[in-house]
């Protein structure tokens, strides 16, 4: 424990350039995935072939297969994380969809369930291992002590991971010292097995033939190969090694390089290759050497011991010891890295700590929560181990945490490959396929009755036997853990594929889905060609689309003056870079000009941060186009009211002259009767009296004509003002209609009214009006048939009827009536018709028909009638004004 | 009303041959009757005429030596009449006074380039018609 603290430490404290030069070898990066092999591996390979046969290459068989046929899709999933910042499994799947932490915390659970049985696994193969080389060398007695010793190594562990996973917050979330310590594990754990192989070959079996009788005598030959299981466990195998959140971690989380990822396609399956060469043959030689009931899982230690070679053993000792604290670490950094970002600090930053903290604080209280799930992790480990602690199959154990990290792998695939993939599809397939997980294999693997009843085991819940948690849906014939992963894999991957089908994708999610799936489109190779002139002629060509070709290129040149070199292209300068982005942001906005120009020098790729804020961007240059729009929307709008005013007024202006115009020659009219007359009488002193008594009276007639017009123009002016003051009393209709009757007549019966009322007791009737102006109008409409009713016994009908909360009074006579042509304009101002004999200016109907509009009545000409037909309607209470 | 030829003071005209005659076309009766006593008091012989649809035969009827004639007439205005006098080959140049009431000057602008000699703005002094019709006939 102590070399590795002083490996990780050496490596920590390397100078830069070394450090670079040490972790850019392909090969660290190929030995830190080795934490794949864990002490599971190391002592449970030979047990697994031991009990079970050749199916334990299952196990090497399927990273072997990914890492070798698959690679380009390993460096998808190595730029996606590299270009996205990714530090997790959670945060991968929680980015592509939509940054859903919904998600993330899903798979967070996930993890933890999956890694803290495989933790407890380590600590007790830890602990089994030293109680076996105890036991053997019996000097001192641990054995009642194991439970300690378990302790003991969790706290180291802990310490140790805190130590160096926590170190420092790299925004890559890469731990150097850590990944050396594990590549120095990986040869540790590899040379062990390697040199237990070799002593059991050579020393105990005396060569290759003579071992090969030995597992030919063996019974691991013998053990059926059943396909399902096979594949199976393959396709479990490849799964777990892609999704389990420590080989996450040093895949793509602690990638250098992706070029590293070539040599680890070959160099990896022949790492695991090596690992495996020796487990059938000491699993036989240990079956034949060492006495019946020896647990398996412990040959590798116990066969070494045996023969009495305390240092072989405790070389095994030791790589079993790599195997188990380099899983624990890694997965630890893991795990807690995901419990930290998407449990801990969100739920920290809701209960409003992160209110007005500064960005320090956070790193505070990051580094704290992340150390705290570390200690939370491995303790939880601890506890595992301690209370499960003789349920001896390590193998199962695995297995079972295998299937259930599992579950995360549809999404993460579907993620990288199928844009159309959503989140709603991925939450339902990860939930779906974790809850089957539980349910058929999590929950049962702890034995009968201890977690799931017996009875439910038996006959499936509420006895419904389809449900029966290993013979989901009547299939039968499988064993648990195939039953278990095909029907969760099959559940989920078909849950995330249907639901992505019908539900559609955020904004959020569109962009990430295409940033991941299109990852190679989007982010340079890590190699970007560096040609610097072929960069700065971009820069220009994009800057000239931005900027306009004139100011672009003056803005180039002059970089190039500056930088003293000939020519329009200067050097793609850090300084030039920020000046070219200053500018690029006063038209495009910061964050655009910052994404082109990483694009561009390839320098940086373009996160989804950087996306979003171009969206955002977007978003208010839209924002303040659609303003203008607006803005332009009103004066149009403006402009068009406007232009209706002056018609208006123009309109008024022709009414005003036309009107003016009338006025003229209603007021000169009578005025040139009035003064040719009055010079005819200055003048003429021998005219005879009765032209003088004649001419006289022209003169008073046309001035009281004159008197008529001017009073009817103020009446109309002020009514037309509105300034009028209406005299609202009650009364009754038959008397207005009765006084007006008389008053139109004056005394004379050239004209036969008739009043009727409908219904009769419309009579006593009573309005509230302005009684004086009504029967104005009623005087007016009279009068004006007794001027123009042409018929021979000229006669009016007055009709008064009821109309809701309205009396309908109509005059109609029995003349020739209103010409059509002229029943438009009557009510216009000096619409006199053609005949003068009225006498009047043509103002009468005029005013009528402001006195009723401001009684809040109509009056109208009612066509088809007999002969000239007016209608008077009119409110029984005049509004108020 | 319609026409109305009156011989009113032809016996103290001077002499039938030397007498002239006016055609007056106006709709207020009180200032046909005010014209004709002025004009026939100074020796015109008077026709008189009250509307606008016919005023243009009651001019061909009369051959007056000239015309007054109001704008604003029932049935067609005095500015339709004169175009038609006008454009008629023998009454083309026959003398017209026009009168108006409105007394606007674009009313002045109208009837001066549909070819009207002379133009008056109601009310007028009676001498000024005198002088306006001497002037036009040169008696």
């Amino acid at each position: 424990m102590l070399f590795l603290f002083s490996v990780a430490f050496w490596a920590e404290r390397l100078p830069a350039h070394a450090k670079a030069r040490w972790f850019n070898l392909p090969i660290i990066y190929t030995l830190s995935l080795s934490v794949y092999c864990t002490a599971w591996t190391f002592y449970g390979a030979v047990g697994y072939a031991a009990r079970s046969g050749l199916e334990f290459l299952t196990i090497y068989l399927g990273p072997s297969l990914i890492m070798f046929a698959w690679w380009w899709s390993l460096r998808k999933l190595v730029r996606v994380g590299r270009s996205q910042k990714i530090t997790s499994v959670a945060d991968l799947i929680s980015s592509r969809f939509g940054k859903s932490n919904t998600l993330a915390v899903l798979v967070t659970v996930l993890a933890v369930i999956g890694t803290t049985p495989y933790i407890a696994l380590q600590l007790q193969s830890v602990t089994l291992s030293f109680a076996a080389f105890a036991k053997a060398d019996a000097q001192v007695d641990m054995l009642g002590n194991t439970g300690s010793i378990a302790l003991a190594v969790a706290v180291g562990l802990a310490f140790f991971t805190v130590l160096f996973g926590t170190r420092n917050l790299d925004v890559n979330e890469r731990h150097s010292g850590v990944v050396m310590a594990i590549a120095v594990e990986a040869v540790v754990k590899l040379l062990a097995l390697l040199a237990v192989g070799v002593f059991v070959i050579w020393g105990l079996n005396g060569g290759v033939s003579s071992s090969l009788q030995v597992i030919d005598a063996s019974p691991i030959g013998r053990q059926p190969i059943v396909p399902a299981r096979w594949i199976g466990l393959t396709l479990l195998a490849a799964a777990a090694f892609l999704s389990l959140p420590r080989m996450f971690q040093v895949l793509v989380v602690e990638n250098q390089n992706e070029e590293h990822l070539l040599t680890a396609s070959w160099a990896f399956p022949a790492y695991l290759m090596l690992m495996s060469l020796f487990v059938v043959p000491i699993a036989a030689t240990g079956l034949k050497y060492m006495p019946a009931g020896a647990n398996p899982d412990l040959f590798v230690l116990t066969l070494p011991l045996s023969q009495g070679h305390e240092g072989l053993a405790l070389l095994a000792y030791l790589g079993g010891f790599s195997s188990a604290t380099s899983m624990v670490i890694v997965a630890a950094i893991a795990v807690s890295t995901m419990v930290s970002n998407h449990i801990i600090t969100p739920l920290w930053l809701r209960a409003g700590g992160g209110g007005a903290h500064i960005s320090g604080d956070i790193r505070v209280v990051i580094l704290r929560s992340r150390r705290l799930s570390i200690t939370g992790v491995v303790l939880l480990g601890y506890l595992y181990y301690h209370f499960s602690s003789g349920t001896s199959a390590l193998a199962a154990i695995g297995l079972v945490s295998f299937a259930g990290i599992a579950q995360v792998m549809p999404a993460m695939l579907g993620g990288l490959f199928w844009r159309g993939a959503t989140r709603s599809g991925a939450l339902a397939g990860v939930s779906i396929g974790a809850l089957v997980w539980l349910y058929c294999l999590f929950l049962p693997s702890f034995g009968s009755s201890v977690l799931m009843p017996d009875q439910l085991l038996a006959n499936g819940p509420f006895g419904i036997s389809w449900l029966r948690p290993h013979a989901l849906f009547g299939v039968v014939g499988f064993d648990p853990l195939i039953h278990a992963v095909f029907w969760s894999l099959l559940l989920n991957t078909g849950s995330f594929v249907i639901i992505s089908l019908i539900s559609f994708p955020s904004p959020v999610e569109r962009l990430q889905g295409a940033q991941f799936v299109n990852v190679f489109d989007h982010s340079d190779a890590p190699r970007g060609w560096q040609g610097q002139t072929a960069q700065t002629e971009d820069l220009l060509i994009m800057a000239q689309r931005i900027l306009g070709a004139p100011q672009a290129q003056a803005l180039f040149s002059s970089a190039a003056q500056a930088q003293g070199l000939d020519g329009y292209l200067p050097d793609p300068t850090p300084d030039f870079l920020r000046q070219l982005e200053r500018e690029l942001s006063g038209t495009v906005g910061a964050a655009t000009a910052h994404a082109m120009i990483g694009q561009i020098t390839g320098g940086v790729s373009v996160s989804v941060q950087d996306l979003m804020a171009v969206a955002d961007e977007t978003a208010q240059m839209m924002e303040y186009s659609s303003q203008l729009e607006r803005q332009s929307a009103e004066l149009t709008r403006t402009a068009t009211q406007l232009r209706a005013a002056n018609d208006k007024l123009t309109q008024l202006s022709v009414q005003k002259d036309a009107f003016l115009s009338q006025v003229s020659h209603e007021l000169r009219t009578p005025m040139t009767s009035i003064r040719a007359f009055s010079e005819i009488l200055r003048d003429g002193a021998d005219l005879p009296p009765e032209a003088r008594a004649k001419y006289s009276s022209i003169i008073n007639e046309e001035a009281q004509r004159l008197t008529r017009l001017l009073d009817d123009l103020l009446d109309l002016s002020v009514l037309e003002s509105g300034t009028v003051q209406l005299n609202l009393r009650s009364g009754a209709l038959k008397d207005v209609v009765d006084a007006a009757t008389q008053s139109a007549l004056a005394g004379q019966a050239d004209l036969a009214v008739k009043v009727h009322f409908i219904p009769p007791h419309m009579k006593a009737m009573r309005l509230h009006t302005d009684l004086d102006r009504l029967g104005q109008v009623f005087i007016n409409l009279i009068a004006n048939a007794r001027k123009y009713c042409d018929a021979d016994t000229p006669q009016l009908i007055i009709t008064a009827q009821l109309r809701g909360a309205f009396v309908q009074i109509d005059f109609a006579d029995n003349g020739s009536g209103v010409p059509r042509d002229a029943q438009d304009v009557i009510f216009e101002k000096f619409a006199r018709l053609s005949d003068q004999k009225a006498g009047g200016a043509g103002l009468g109907l005029a005013i009528c028909r402001e006195i009723v509009e401001r009684l809040g009545g109509a009056i109208s000409y009612v066509p088809g009638g007999q002969g000239a037909q007016f209608r008077v309607s009119l409110p029984i209470r005049a509004p108020k004004l | 009303m319609t026409d109305a030829q009156m011989d009113v003071g032809a016996s103290r005209a001077p002499t039938a041959a030397s007498q002239r005659s006016v055609l007056i076309i106006e709709d207020e009766a009180n200032i046909i009757e005010a014209l004709k006593f002025i004009l026939s008091r100074e020796g015109w012989q008077v026709f008189t005429h009250s509307n606008g649809h016919d005023a243009f035969d009651a001019i061909q009827r009369h051959q007056p030596d000239a015309v007054i004639l109001d704008v604003m007439l029932p049935g067609r205005s005095g500015y339709d009449i004169l175009r038609d006098l006008r454009a008629e080959p023998g009454l083309a140049d026959l003398p017209v006074l026009m009168l108006t009431a409105r007394g606007q000057s674009k009313d002045q602008d109208m009837a001066q380039s549909l070819g009207a000699n002379l133009f008056m703005t109601k009310p007028f002094a009676n001498a000024q018609i005198l002088d306006a019709l001497k002037q036009l006939v040169g008696g």
